[in-house]
Parts: C-alpha cells; structure tokens; sequence
C-alpha cells in the first residue's frame, strides 16, 4: 500500500498554503494599508493637534472640533454652499438619470451608440480639462453668452464670477454627468420582467399608471443605490468648484465646498490639524446621512427576494 | 361569456411567419385547449386574443366585435400567465385590485370583489401577504384570483399549472375544472400536457408549425385523428405506427414482415404504401380475439402496477408498444403474437392522413 503523506500541523499548512493568495494580494494590501487606512488614522489623530506640516505636531485637545462648532463662520457658508449643492444637484441629476434610462430602454435602434453618446460626460466630467472648459463656457465672455446673445439679443452675466449664479453653474455641471447614474437605471429596468406590464396592460393601466405603480416600485433598490452613492459623492465634491473659482471658493465664498475649505485650511493656510478635525465632521456627517437612508430603505425600498 | 372567432389569422415575426392562418370559433361558455409541441405557437395565438401581440392579418372577434385594434384591457379578457406575473411590491389584495383600481370601481364594489374571489380560491387568509411570502400553489391561486375579480367574458391560460409539482398540479386541474363549471365563463387553455388537455377540454385545438391540425372534443380526436400527427400528438403511450406495403383487393390490407393484416376500410386508388396506427393499449398479447399483427419479441417490461407497458421488435425490427392492463407475467426476449380489434386500427396513406372510408 502505498503511504499517504502525513498532513503538517494544521495552521501552520494553511498560512503557508495561503501566502501565494497574499503575495498577489500585497500590492493592494499595501496601497490599502500604507496610503488608505495609515493616513486614516493619523489624521483622526492630527485632527487633535495643531500639526502645520513642519512642526511636530502639538496636542490640542478638542480645541479644534470647539472652533468648528461654536467660532467659524467659513464652516458654516461651506456646510450651506455644500448642503445646497448635495440637495440640488442629486435629485436633479438622478431624475434626468431616470429619464434618459426610461427613454433608451423603449428599445431603441443603435441603444449602445446612445449609451456610450450619454455615458461621454461622465468619463470626461470630473476632469481637470472639462471643469477648465466649463469655465471657459461659463465666463462672462464665454460660449454660453455668445448664444444667448446671437440667438436672443440678451447680454447673460459671468455664470462663475456672479455670486447669485455660480453655485447653479456648478450644480449643472454636476447634472451633466447623469451617465453612470444612467447605466445603472437601464440595468436595473432590463430586470423587471415583461409580463409585469403585460399584466398591468391587461389590468387597464396606462404608460403613467405604469410607470409609477410598477416601474418606479420595482426600480426602489436601484433608486436606493444610486441615491446614496450619488450623495457620498456630491458631499465629496472638490474638482469643478476648485477650477471653476480658481481654487479660492469664490465669488464671495458662493463655491466654498466643504471639501474646498478643507483644503484651503490644509494645505494653503497649513492648518492641517483643522483640516483634519475638518475632514472628520464631514465623514460624520457622511455616516449620517448614509445611517439615515439605510433606515428609511425598509419604508420605501422593494427588496424582491 | 362569449363567442370569440379567429378568422384568418395571421402572424409574423419579421419575416419569419409563426401563425399560418387560422380560422376557429370558440363557443360562449366552452373550454377550449390549444395543445401542441413547443414552438407551435399556442402562446402566440393566446396573445393575440389577448391582444398583447399584434395581428399581421384576419381578424379576431369576440361576441361579433372586431377586436383587432382594440387594446387588451378593453376586450373583456383575463389572462393567467405561466410565470403568474404577479406584482412582487404589492400584497396579494392589491395585487387582486389593481385592475378595478385602475378602472376606478366603488371601493365597496372593489372590496366586495376581491372578498368573493378570496372565497373561491380559498385565499382569505393570505390577502396580506406579498407574493414572495407564498407558495407555488398559492401564487398560483392568486394569479387565478387576480383574473377571476376581473370578472372577464373569456379566460385565457396560458400553461398555468406548469411550475408546479405533479401532485399539486392534479389539484389544480380539479380546481380549474370546477372553476369553470362554476362561472361557465368561456376558457382557452393552453398546455404541454396531455392529461390536462384530454380532462379539462370541451374541445382540444392541436397546432402544428403555427397552422391547425385537428379541432375537436377530447374523445373525437383520440377515436377520430385526422393524421398521424395527431394520432400520435394525443394519447399516452404513443400510438405505434407500422410501415408496411398495401396488398391489392376490395378492402384494406398491409402486409408488414411477412404477415398480411386485413383493415375494414376501402382502399383509395393507387394506395402503395401504407401506416398502420394501433394504440398501445389496443393491442394484447398472446390472446385470440382479433386480428394478427404479427410475432415480436419483447425487450424491457415496465411494471406500473396498475398496467403493464411491453416494448418489443417485430422480424422487421419496427417497434412496437404495449400497455396490458394489470400485473402481466412476460418473460424477457420471449416471443409473442400480438393481435388488435380491427374497428380499433387506423390506417394513414402517403401524406400521412387517416384512410377514413
Ligand atoms: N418575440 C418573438 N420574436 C421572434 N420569434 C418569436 C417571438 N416570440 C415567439 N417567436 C417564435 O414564434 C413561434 C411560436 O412561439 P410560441 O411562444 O407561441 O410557442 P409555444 O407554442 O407557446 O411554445 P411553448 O410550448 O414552448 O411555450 C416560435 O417558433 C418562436 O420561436
Ligand atoms: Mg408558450
């Protein structure tokens, strides 16, 4: 008979028979540890300190999160400035999403050249070079007012240097990347089966009954997904407002986005321990939001399993 | 209740044509089964009375009014779906009173309705449930429910009873059965299966490639088929088809490996080759009575109990089936005669229909 090589003690085996899994996992293992949860926790620590880049930084105590809450008036324009944004620009963005979706799925011919058409934006969108293009479209002299003037003889504003007016820019801008929203929605309305509206056909509804008594119900999950990731990323919003107001939040703080005075704090004031303090306000205020929409899903989200 | 009439009806997808023209009338109270192999497109014409499918030509009618454009839910139809198709966000009781909803009927009306049905279907208790938290039989009930408050002048079915295990599925049937003697609603069913079909039909539709083969009750077709497709579509086992030569004279005669076997019809003229039909359970084994088909030797022997089933080779080496009734004793390669009642063989000519005269 021949012999069966004894098994080595058990643990040792497995952490030897796993190391090959970690040796091609140690790239993203490193970039996770080193560049993603390392400054993670070092800023938690920063933010009690008031570390500016050169000095050691020098313990605090709370002082920082007190400033934020009870002495600064920057906060609180940003907080509005960003709010506003969040609030607008998501429903917005996600019902032009919707919309589009709805539309390209009617089966259209050549859908994929529409997708991709639709899809464009948002590859491009949070570039450098389209927030730099949108400030040229936007300017007083830009593209935007040259139509305006030669197809209505009106004279527009600067869109980014008037205060009333440039946050919208930047909201727009933020509508006009609907394409991965979009995808999403026309994976999601792929799902809900054919007989659903055969059925509702027969039981008399029409295309609006439909729509709101089985498509949008039936679309609750992905509503749900794209609504909170659309939300972490209006919250985290930084590249339009930074190249559109030239990285001051100006006119007249009207672009100071959250992540914008974070900034500025950070790396053009060196108040990198109120920037962090900063930056863990707005990852609560994240969590929150994120914590509030998961408990309010049970009400209106239809989980189909 | 209605009379629906399809007349020339036809369908295309593309260019691909799926329904050939079909021409057949639905009386007010019957229930009609569409059966036939898949692909034959038994849904196909259920969706066009429907009217989820658009019509290429001819003209469907339902108690005389043209329905070719009118839209589905304004027909007066109610369809059950093989899926169900039920609304998974909705409770089962929504899901019965959509359509009434929809169509905006008295609450009370819509209450009282939906009560009824519950009744019927034994539901009750389930109204509060979402569909996922029933079972296949229930949801089954449902989607019955959901046409049934409709209160419809026709139902249509299109394999309802096809998810559901064998047991519950006999269950249902019954349930269908009653259902209909209890509404007397007109019905169009369409099924794979046969015992569905042969129990449930007032008349039994058989579609082929998209055209007609047979209309007719259940018994006309297993005593009357029109050809061998439907001799062979309707019954259970297959009937056995024969090959053999016609043998000139005054009545109908084959010979197939080496032994002539007289059939009590008229010959057509110029009749050379020649299928003998006899059903499995036409034939017996070793008896008197009857006409010789011939020697075979037997293969396998299924013992069901209730019945015997026989496959066995003649000389010829053609196939042969054989259901005995009750525990038959048949030794394994023994060799058998085997004889069938002449009234009870069928005889098909070269383009497969039945010789009938
Ligand atoms: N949307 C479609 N586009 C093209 N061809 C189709 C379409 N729907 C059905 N067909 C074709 O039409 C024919 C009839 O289809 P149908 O669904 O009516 O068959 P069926 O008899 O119901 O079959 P089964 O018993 O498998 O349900 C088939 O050959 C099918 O391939
Ligand atoms: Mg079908």
């Amino acid at each position: 008979m021949a012999s069966i090589a004894q098994p080595s003690s058990g643990l040792g085996q497995t952490v030897r028979k796993s190391l090959p899994a970690y040796g091609f996992l140690s790239p993203w293992l490193i970039g996770l540890f080193c560049l993603t949860a390392g400054p993670v926790l070092a800023s938690l620590y920063l933010s009690f300190t008031n570390f500016d880049l050169i000095q050691t930084p020098r313990w605090v105590g709370t002082a920082n999160y007190e400033r934020i809450f009870t002495n600064d008036p920057k906060f609180i324009a940003a907080m509005k400035v960003t709010f506003t944004y969040v609030l607008l620009s998501v429903p917005f963005k996600l019902a032009f999403a919707l919309m589009l979706a709805m539309a390209l799925n009617r089966g259209i011919q050549g859908l994929s050249i529409y997708r991709a058409i639709f899809y464009l934006p948002s590859l491009l969108g949070a570039s450098v070079a389209i927030a730099v293009l949108w400030r040229q479209v936007f300017a007083g002299d830009g593209l935007l007012n040259a139509v305006l003037k030669w197809a209505f003889g009106y004279q527009g504003p600067s869109w980014i240097s008037n205060p009333d007016y440039a946050l919208y820019t930047l909201v727009s801008l933020s509508i006009w990347q609907f394409g991965s929203p979009m995808i999403i929605f026309l994976a999601g309305l792929r799902q809900i089966p054919q007989d659903m509206y055969e059925a509702a056909s027969l039981d008399g509804a029409g295309p609006m009954r439909q729509m709101f008594k089985i498509t949008l119900p039936l679309l609750t999950p992905v509503i749900f997904f794209n609504g909170v990731i659309q939300t972490i990323e209006a919250f985290k919003a930084f590249t339009p407002a930074f190249i559109v107001s030239e990285g001051t939040g100006g006119p007249v703080d009207s672009t100071m986005f959250y992540t914008l005075y974070l900034y500025l704090e950070g790396f053009a004031y060196l108040r990198m321990g109120y920037a962090s303090a900063l930056a863990w306000v707005l990852v609560v205020i994240i969590a929150f939001f994120t914590a509030f929409s998961f408990l309010s899903a049970k009400y209106w989200v239809h989980y189909d399993d | 209740m209605a009379r629906v009439d399809l007349k020339n009806v036809r369908k295309s997808y593309g260019t691909v044509p799926v329904i050939h023209g079909v021409d057949l009338t639905i009386e007010d109270g019957e229930f009609v089964v569409f059966v036939g192999p898949s692909g034959c497109g038994k849904s196909t014409l259920l969706r066009m009375i429907a009217g989820l499918e658009e019509i290429n030509g001819g003209d469907i009618l339902i108690e005389g009014e043209r329905m070719n454009a009118v839209p589905p839910a304004k027909r007066g139809i109610a369809m059950v779906f093989q899926s169900y198709a039920l609304y998974p966000h909705m409770s089962v009781r929504k899901n019965l009173s959509f359509g009434l909803e929809t169509a905006r009927a008295p609450k009370a009306e819509i209450e009282a309705k939906v009560a009824k049905a519950a009744e019927i279907l034994r539901i009750e208790h389930l109204l509060d449930r979402k569909p996922k938290q029933l079972s296949g039989g229930q949801r089954q009930r449902v989607a019955i429910g959901r046409a049934i408050v409709r209160e419809p002048r026709l139902f249509l079915f299109d394999e309802p009873l096809s998810n559901l295990d064998a047991e519950l599925r006999v269950q249902m049937r019954v349930e269908i059965a009653k259902l209909h003697s209890d509404l007397g609603t007109s019905m169009v069913y369409v099924t794979h299966d046969q015992v569905e079909a042969m129990t449930l039909a007032d008349k039994i539709v058989v579609l082929h490639g998209g055209v007609i083969e047979q209309v007719g009750s259940p018994l006309d077709l297993y005593n009357n088929p029109a050809n061998i497709f439907v001799a062979g579509f309707i019954g259970s086992p297959r009937m056995n088809f024969f090959k053999g030569k016609a043998v000139a004279g005054k009545t109908l005669a084959l010979e197939m490996a080496g032994t002539v076997i007289p059939v009590p019809l008229t010959p057509p003229a110029g009749l050379t080759d020649v299928v003998l039909g006899v059903r499995p359970e036409h034939i017996s084994i070793g008896g008197t009575d009857g006409v010789l088909l011939g020697r075979a030797t037997i293969d396998i022997v299924e013992q069901l109990g209730g019945q015997t089933i026989a496959y066995g080779r003649f000389a010829d080496g053609q196939n042969v089936t054989i259901v005995c009734e009750g525990q038959k004793q048949i030794a394994h390669k023994q060799e058998v005669e085997l004889r069938a009642l002449p009234t009870l063989l069928h005889a098909f000519d070269g383009t497969e229909k039945r010789i009938t005269a």
